[in-house]
């Protein structure tokens, strides 16, 4: 419990790092940060396989490529200050986290008891029995996504067709 | 154990920063990096619900939404990256040749 309350407390105020920043350098360490918290917190609730997978993919890959492409236009000048919007959409944020929590709260109807643990749950031993039992459509179809983007990525950024 | 109730607020919580991100800023680059604070907030609601129904299916989900996020990146990035070469700028505001 307490360390669920650290981990979230921690996670809340990097992601806030995230927004309210003007140092686009500063902004994606923070989201590392915020994506490792995460992690940490999946591997709390028993999902050891995704937990890694999110530090593998998001810490790891994605968010290198997200730095490699800001070191590439260094976009040099920081955000100019602009109080009055900053604070508009501040306010419509809070509006609305006021409203999803106004729904969720109570809403969710949880199993009786807290689902039993098995030993082998999250592990990749059954996300592999329930993503080639169940879900393997949809995971040839990720496959085929992936090339596009590939493909898709190697044509945009390509300097001249 | 802690309750399902605080992981939903948790993730409401990390979703509402990603929506004011996307609202509030002007650098597109940060724009798609609050889109990814939204997509991770969902997914530690999957995994939340995951573990409370017992049932791995919130995560088989998870693992596709890394999938979409890594490739939605990927172009995103790309597309960033043409546009800069071509307007020497990184603000939403100033990409309007779609604009009607």
């Amino acid at each position: 419990m307490i360390l669920f309350f650290i981990l979230a407390g921690l996670s809340i105020a990097f992601s806030l790092l995230v927004v309210f920043q003007r140092n686009v350098v500063h902004s994606a360490l923070a989201l590392v940060a915020t994506l490792f918290l995460i992690a940490v917190l999946f591997l709390t609730l028993e999902a050891t396989m995704v937990g890694i997978l999110q530090i593998l993919v998001y810490a790891g890959a994605i968010m290198v490529l997200f730095l490699f492409v800001i070191m590439l236009l260094h976009p040099g000048a920081l955000e100019g200050r602009r109080t009055l919007w900053w604070t508009v959409g501040s306010v419509g944020g809070l509006l609305l986290l006021f409203e999803f929590v106004r729904l969720l709260v109570g809403s969710a109807t949880p199993a009786a008891a807290p689902a039993p643990s098995s030993a082998s749950f999250g592990s990749p031993e059954a996300l592999a029995q329930s993503l080639f039992n169940d879900f393997v459509l949809p995971f040839e179809i990720a496959s085929v996504l992936l090339l596009v983007a590939i493909i898709g990525a190697v044509v945009l950024a390509k300097r001249e067709m | 154990m802690v309750p399902l109730d605080y992981y939903l607020v948790l993730s409401a919580i990390i979703f509402v920063i990603g929506v004011t991100g996307v609202v509030i800023r002007r650098n597109i680059i940060v724009v798609l990096m609050s889109v990814e604070l939204m997509l991770n907030a969902v997914n530690l609601t999957f995994i939340a619900f995951s573990r409370s129904l017992g049932s791995m299916d919130g995560q088989v989900i998870v693992f596709f939404v890394m999938t979409v996020a890594a490739a939605e990146a990927v172009v995103g990035l790309a597309i960033i990256i043409s546009v800069f070469r071509h307007r020497q700028t990184l603000d939403p505001q100033e990409m309007q040749l779609l604009k009607w």
